[in-house]
């Protein structure tokens, strides 16, 4: 037996022990540009969240006596062509901002990723099924693709969720199908099978936390790009009803006064960028932090 | 006879796997790979069959066919009498239980974000051996101890252990089924030699502890010298000779079980200086399109024509020593 204690109480490792959520946190917020990120993205959150105690008018109450007025002290950030608060529009544009991104990616996410379980892990003729039918949307260009989901399913915000939800599910059902492919050949999920696992357990065990790294990754990219995607439906016009207060739409409308009051547009740009670089910049940090190459590391 | 049947625990018989190749947009089937190509064998309980052949001799297959990994193009598989080939699904799953494997790699074989614990309590899970949380911990902690690791690492995940601890994980995994046969694919050949030595200890200090029957699956015949009480060489899917492990060291009858023979370092230096060494000419032919007649007789310098002709029949030379060879 002594030998083989040797090998079986290692010398290293005992106490310099780190645990993989701490190993996680440190990769994260290693760096500056993560936790400038997290931070636009917690303040977005936290802005649409209080928008009525943080708002100081009511955003879609028009004043035509205080039209295009430059920032004062009423108006900080200035009036737009409706004699709208400018602020106050941009902290409830926040609020689709938010919940664009959220359930777009829920929809996408959930959805697609089911659809890639399925067909990587039962493969077949349901799996081409699958496949053939995400290369199909997958062939238009996403734009070209959200235009006509959005102008066949008509305006509203349900409908716009709809669109941009089909219109990010291909990459979803991809990116899960091409992980299961790969993952369900190794030795540990045949190890599941041997010792009795059925499929269920297999997948929801066994391949799903070993593909969620990636798509986590993709994810949070998602959140910015589907932010990206709603302001360009606001911007042509389709999709969310006019008097509601999005970024994309008040850039639109702005662009026609860019020279007395470049403000109404710039003011909604500049929060689109922040909050699309903060995902990403957020992703970036995610994707090095759940690199496998680091695990074990610090 | 009737005696040994008895004692049979598992027999093969006939097996074959043929993996077909498809080619093209209609997957049309373009030609097999005769993985496994009819063999026969047989274990009796408590002891180890040690399968040696070159890589791709088709001994993985082999062991996956008795797993039901995968589906045997033909042939019977009879595990305490049964033949598992024909049992439907749901009363194979408790028989499957009791067929266990250990693999090569024990890097691929944990799954990377399961704690080691949960890993070795998976099974118990599935076929709720412990009907509490007090009683399942306290199972994992006892086949911890079994393989001689320390229960207190249950909560480590597997890249924070060596090989051999990870080779130890995957043991215990097997054995939380309570398993009576267990086929181990090659369990040494991705180990240090000296933590190799470990593990062969374990393996035949649990074989003893708890009556198991092995399949020990091997590339050279070098390791499974110490561990087994019957040894198949098996080339290009066919088993070629089969003798109790004394014989095949000391009066190998085919020719190919005498050329890996001669590859096997003996440690006495005057014999090792002595002996002469049969270097093989050629390569193992493809299991696609085998040769016909005796699948070596194209690298065998002892070959007539007549090898050429048919499939030898495993002979029974000397009691319990059977050599598939015409030439004998
Ligand atoms: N799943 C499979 N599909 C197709 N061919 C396979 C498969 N598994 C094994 N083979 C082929 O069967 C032959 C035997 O393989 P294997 O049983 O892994 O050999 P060994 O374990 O002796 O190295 C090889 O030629 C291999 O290419
Ligand atoms: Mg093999």
């Amino acid at each position: 037996m002594s030998e083989a204690d040797l090998e079986t109480w290692p010398e290293q490792g005992q106490n310099k022990r780190v645990s993989e959520f701490q190993r996680f946190l440190r990769v994260m917020f290693g760096r500056w540009l993560v936790i400038f990120g997290t931070f636009v993205i917690v303040l977005t959150v936290f802005v649409a969240l209080f928008a009525p105690q943080l708002a100081p008018y009511n955003p879609n109450k028009v004043n035509l006596r205080e039209m295009i007025e430059p920032p004062s002290a009423k108006h900080l950030l200035g009036t737009d062509e409706m004699g709208r608060d400018l602020l106050s529009r941009v902290i409830y544009g926040s609020r689709i901002a938010v919940s664009v991104g959220i359930v777009v990616v829920c929809i996408a996410g959930v959805i697609g990723m089911s659809l890639g379980l399925i067909a990587g892990y039962f493969g077949g003729w349901i799996g081409t099924m699958i496949m053939r039918f995400m290369d199909a949307l997958m062939s238009l260009p996403p734009l070209v693709l959200m235009l006509a989901i959005a102008v066949m399913l008509g305006g509203g915000i349900a409908k716009v969720y709809v669109a941009l939800g089909i219109a990010f599910m291909p990459t979803y059902c991809r990116l899960m199908c091409g992980e299961i492919l790969s993952i369900k050949e190794n030795d540990y999920v045949m190890a599941a099978n041997v010792i009795g696992a059925g499929h269920i357990r297999v997948m929801f065990s066994h391949l799903v936390p070993n593909a969620f790294p990636p798509l986590f990754v993709m994810i949070t990219l998602d959140l910015g790009f589907a932010i990206l995607a709603e302001a360009s439906l606001s911007f042509l016009g389709i999709g969310i009803n006019p008097p509601t207060a999005t970024w994309g739409a008040m850039i639109n409308s702005g662009q026609q006064y860019l020279l007395t009051n470049p403000l109404l547009s710039i003011v909604p740009g500049v929060a689109i960028v922040l909050l699309v670089l903060a995902f990403n910049l957020v992703g970036d940090g995610l994707r090095d932090a759940l690199d496998p190459r680091l695990r074990g590391k610090i | 006879m009737e005696q040994s049947s008895n004692n049979t625990i598992l027999e093969v018989k006939n097996l074959k796997k043929y993996f077909p190749i498809t080619k093209g947009f209609l997957r049309r089937t373009a030609g097999h790979v005769k993985a496994v190509d009819n063999i026969s064998l047989k274990i009796k309980k408590g002891e180890t069959l040690g399968l040696v052949g070159e890589s791709g001799c088709g001994k993985t297959t082999v062991g996956r066919c008795i797993l039901r990994v995968y589906d045997p193009t033909d042939g019977e598989i009879r595990f305490q009498g049964q033949d598992i080939v024909k049992l439907p699904y749901n009363k194979n799953r408790a028989l499957r239980r009791k067929i266990q494997l250990i693999f090569q790699d024990p890097y691929g074989s944990l799954d990377p974000r399961q704690s080691a614990g949960s890993i070795v309590g998976e099974a118990i899970k599935i076929h709720k051996i412990c009907d509490n949380k007090q009683t399942h911990k306290k199972r994992v902690e006892e086949l911890f101890t079994l393989v001689g690791l320390d229960p207190e690492m249950a909560s480590r995940f597997p890249h924070e252990f060596s090989g051999g601890q990870r080779q130890r994980i995957g043991i215990a995994r097997a054995l939380s089924c309570d398993p009576v046969f267990i086929v181990c694919d090659e369990p040494f050949s991705a180990l240090d030699v000296s933590i190799q030595a470990q593990i062969i200890n374990l393996l035949q200090d649990l074989q003893q502890k708890l009556g198991l029957t092995y399949l020990m699956i091997a590339h050279d015949l070098s390791v499974v010298r110490h561990i087994s009480d019957n040894v198949a060489i098996m080339y290009l899917g066919h088993i070629v000779e089969i003798a109790d492990w004394r014989e095949i060291y000391e009066r190998p009858l085919m020719p190919y079980t005498q050329a890996l023979l001669s590859a096997v370092p003996i440690p006495d230096p005057i014999v090792e200086k002595k002996r002469e060494r049969i270097i093989l000419e050629g390569d193992v032919p493809s299991p696609i399109n085998p040769p016909s007649g005796c699948p070596f007789h194209p690298r065998c310098w002892k070959a007539a024509p007549d090898c050429s002709k048919e499939i030898p029949e495993l002979r029974e030379i000397s009691p319990n020593h059977l050599v598939a060879c015409i030439r004998v």
